[in-house]
């Protein structure tokens, strides 16, 4: 279970980055963030994202157009 | 803003000019600007020439078709391109316009409005260019809080010390 979720559904680039980044600022250090995004394009921003931030990206899964990345806070 | 202690393996920096003022072209500036804050690279902006009015307190901006052949807008499940004759007629830019607004929205693309919020809170620095505030006879009073006034050699010494610089 995730310490937080953020729902970007819906929303288009580069929202989904945007928002995870305030989201993750409020889950305590090495907590996690689940987010879900309908946008194909989060796919490979967020993976560019949690390498650029030093954020973990611990899983990325797709169910039915829905994406959901789940990032560890850097500690 | 980050919170105290968190990590910051990316201490990098990006200066970037914006020279446009169009609803479609104000979109590059504040995507890059607001990502790359996102990715605790440090940003700038220079607002300069038909870019000063982003920095509005109210922004009314608008797209024109016209003398842009690449501008393809989906209609009726085609693409539409206008001819500059039809596009020079009065009101096809504001039809436009809204047909752009409307497009924005459906598709869950945030308003420049969100964009230029997103970049002040997450610190960007917005640079108004002096020269084009005296020149089209801008008031600094009419526009938002918390910019700065500054030339060409303010805008180079911020690119002297990134490691990006975009023109747009």
């Amino acid at each position: 279970m995730a310490d937080k979720t953020l729902d970007a559904k819906g929303l288009n680039c580069p929202l989904p980055i945007l928002k995870a980044k305030k989201a993750i600022g409020e889950v305590p250090m090495g907590g996690t963030l689940e987010i879900l995004a309908t946008d194909p394009g989060s796919v490979a921003d967020f993976e560019a994202f949690a390498r650029q931030t030093g954020h973990t990206l611990m899983e990325s899964t797709q169910d039915g157009g829905v994406y959901r990345f789940l990032i560890q806070r850097a500690a | 803003m980050d919170t105290a202690g968190q990590q910051k393996p990316n201490a990098k920096s990006m200066s970037i000019i914006v020279t446009k003022g169009t609803l479609d072209w104000a979109y590059p500036p504040f995507i890059l600007a607001t990502t790359a804050a996102a990715m605790d690279v440090k940003v700038s902006m220079f607002f300069t020439f038909y870019g000063l009015p982003l920095l509005k307190k109210k922004l009314d901006l608008q797209i024109s078709p016209l003398g842009k052949p690449d501008m393809a807008m989906p209609m009726m499940g085609m693409h539409m391109k206008m001819p500059n004759l039809v596009a020079a007629i009065p009101g096809v830019n504001a039809a436009a316009t809204t047909m752009m607004k409307n497009l924005i929205k459906k598709k869950g693309v945030a308003s420049i409005e969100d964009l230029r919020e997103a970049a002040v809170d997450s610190d960007v620095e917005f640079i108004a260019c002096q020269m084009t505030l005296d020149l089209f006879e801008f008031d600094k009073k009419d526009m938002i809080d918390g910019i700065k006034l500054g030339g060409a050699a303010t805008y180079m010494e911020r690119a002297l010390e990134s490691d990006i610089n975009l023109f747009i």
